[in-house]
């Protein structure tokens, strides 16, 4: 063992109380950060999944139909004195084949689907509500929204004339798995469909509106033969997911929206939770350090006699100045390790307090190795950083005077 | 005549900035290796100060300090450290051992702190010099477990670990009951003539210094009288 490594453990286990209080100060301390991180992580994490759960990251679509005024006269030409926006009609992307397959090689697309959306009316008997007719092709929308789960009667199956429907319309409709809908688009088209299964998504409005068919059955419905109206992406990192979505734009011409986008206030939401997370960590870590600090300060003036024997023993200054900064390291170390286990402790004491129906947590923790191994880091650097200032004034001790009047 | 050790021109000493007080003035001394030397005067007289600065614990105002050879007046802080882990042994009159750690661990302190980690056989020689002063049984023992002449015991050894060429030893019985001096003493001249190390010890006890090879008397700053023991 290193000289400076041996005498900093002598001189931190012989101060007993000293270090047990800073190592508890500094445990507690890290706990916060660990408990908060968990806490907050595992809460965001909970909100994402419950909104993007039933959401694309992107969805692209075709771009919208625009008038181009003319705004200078010129002879045999009239200005138009106002310009009305056009009504946006229902349009297929234009060679959506290989534009998917472009989507595909973007790197940071995970998985892409071809779906048709519109709107229809499921009628039966007396009953008729206004849906969301999706028209998927179930292997790869499976891996933009994967249904199977969330589904509470029948199954996902949505080849020839199956549809899936959500639990509300089925109330409403009074159908269940078995039964027979009517789907009617506004232009008069109409088809009959087995209901093959039943979801629900946890969202009542979804449940009551949204209608799964086959591709082909939707591009029949809503007169699109051959084409589709968008297309839905998932990517690997939910955060990039506005800056793949301007690539998209850039790259296609096409319209393309984000998740971020679509759900602002949620993403602000995110946001600012962060930012006090962070925050509240900040704080934490400076008193941590002033603790480190502070009790390193007393340590050097307690042992002032003891530096003094070691300079006359020959110690070189940069010695003295390693033996208190491994002390404030391994105190960071070791209360950030205590810190960890009480962390992990509240965390899971907190996420048993209140459980869902379901017997899942109502606050999900999100306690990860890489929480641990940077509340560690942080806490070593920090108990360094803290034990530089005690350490310049031990070393700028005159051995002459401690042993003089020691 | 051998080489001496360590020789002092024209060194004085002053303390203060605004009321400068100069407590040394203007010292010439050789020590010669292996020479048992007390250094004795009344309180005030500049013994403690001289001592530290042949410690190179303390620079002086004027004059240089050589030792074995080389001046010591320009070197850094940490040069002195290494000089002084290398030709110098202290013995201080509180012992000064380092609570935290065993005798051995004491003793073993200067080797560790030269190179920086623990190596073969510093263990066993810490050990063999711990019998040499009759503590072997007490190598275990924490610092503060042992009695005032026991810890002053580890202090010399810990002091010869390195073999420095010049011990200096600071009232190392002042503190100890006679009987403990009287030990204390024993060791340090047995161990000068085994180590053939030279030692430099100021005392306030007459009977001690007339056990020496060489008597220095300090007065008021000055070397008054430089006696040999025709004895020793």
């Amino acid at each position: 063992m290193p000289f400076e490594v041996l005498v900093a453990l002598r001189f931190l286990r012989e101060g007993k109380i000293q270090t047990i209080l800073i190592l508890s100060g500094i445990g507690v301390g890290v706990a916060v950060i660990v408990f908060l991180s968990a806490l907050i992580g595992g809460l965001q994490e909970s909100l994402i999944e419950r909104t993007l759960g039933t959401q694309a990251h992107i969805v692209v679509r075709a771009p919208e139909d625009l008038v181009r005024p003319v705004t200078e006269s010129s002879p045999g030409l009239a200005v138009a004195p106002r310009v009305e926006r056009p009504a946006q009609r229902l349009r297929s992307i234009v060679g959506w084949p290989q534009t998917l397959e472009l989507l595909l090689t973007l790197p940071r697309v995970r998985a892409a689907s071809p779906t048709v959306a519109g709107a229809a009316f499921a009628l039966r008997g007396l009953a008729n509500r206004s849906v969301a007719l999706r028209g998927i092709e179930p292997s790869s929308f499976r891996r933009i929204i994967d249904m199977g789960p969330r589904m509470t009667a029948g199954e996902f199956r949505v080849d020839a004339t199956n549809a899936v429907i959500g639990v509300e319309l089925a109330a409403d409709l009074g159908v269940s798995v078995g039964d027979k809908v009517r789907l009617e688009t506004p232009a008069g088209r109409s088809e009959v469909f087995l209901v093959a299964g039943v979801f629900d998504v946890g969202n009542k409005d979804l449940n009551a509106r949204w209608v799964f068919v086959s591709l082909r059955a939707a591009q029949t419905l809503l007169d699109l033969a051959g084409g589709i109206s968008t297309i839905e992406l998932k990517v690997a990192e939910i955060f990039d997911a506005e800056r793949v979505a301007e690539e998209i734009v850039a790259r296609t011409g096409l319209q393309a929206d984000s998740w971020m986008k679509l759900n602002q206030q949620l993403l602000t939401g995110l946001r600012s939770q962060s930012a006090s997370s962070w925050m509240i960590q900040f704080f934490v870590v400076v008193a941590v350090a002033l603790g480190i600090a502070s009790v390193l300060v007393v340590s050097v003036v307690q042992k002032s006699r003891e530096i003094g024997i070691l300079k006359a023993m020959g110690t070189r200054t940069v010695q003295v100045v390693r033996i208190f900064l491994v002390q404030g390291a391994v105190l960071g170390l070791g209360g950030s390790l205590l810190g960890s286990a009480l962390g992990a402790g509240l965390s899971f004491f907190f996420a048993s307090l209140a459980r869902n129906p379901d017997g899942t947590a109502t606050f999900p923790v999100n306690l990860t190795p890489a929480l641990f191994l940077g509340a560690a880091a942080i806490a070593t650097v920090t108990g360094l950083l803290a034990a530089v200032a005690p350490a310049e004034r031990a070393a700028s001790l005159d051995p002459g005077d401690v042993i003089r009047y020691g | 005549m051998a080489e001496p050790l360590v020789v002092l021109e024209g060194v004085t000493k002053s303390f203060g900035t605004e009321v400068v007080t100069e407590i040394l003035h203007g010292i010439d001394l050789e020590v010669l290796p292996s020479e048992f030397t007390a250094l004795v005067g009344p309180s005030g007289s500049g013994k403690s100060t001289l001592l530290n600065l042949l410690g190179l614990l303390d620079r002086p105002t004027s004059g240089r300090i050589l030792l074995a050879g080389r001046d010591t007046t320009g070197l850094t802080d940490d040069e002195r450290s290494a000089v002084r882990g290398r030709s110098l042994g202290f013995v201080f009159q509180f012992h000064h051992l380092l609570p935290e750690f065993t005798a051995l661990e004491n003793v073993m302190m200067p080797m560790l702190a030269a190179r920086g980690r623990e190596e073969k056989g510093m263990r066993e020689r810490a050990l063999s010099l711990l019998e040499e002063i009759g503590l072997a049984d007490r190598a275990l023992y924490k610092a503060t477990k042992l009695s005032g002449g026991q810890q002053q015991r580890v202090a010399v050894a810990r002091a010869l670990v390195l073999e420095p060429p010049l011990v200096l030893a600071d009232e190392p019985t002042g503190n100890l009951d006679t009987e403990s001096g009287k030990q204390v003493f024993e060791l340090l001249r047995k161990v000068s003539t085994e180590h053939r190390t030279a030692f430099l010890v100021v005392t306030h006890d007459e009977r001690i210094a007339a056990r020496c090879d060489r008597i220095l008397t300090m007065v008021d700053g000055r070397i008054r009288s430089d006696e040999r023991n025709a004895r020793a």
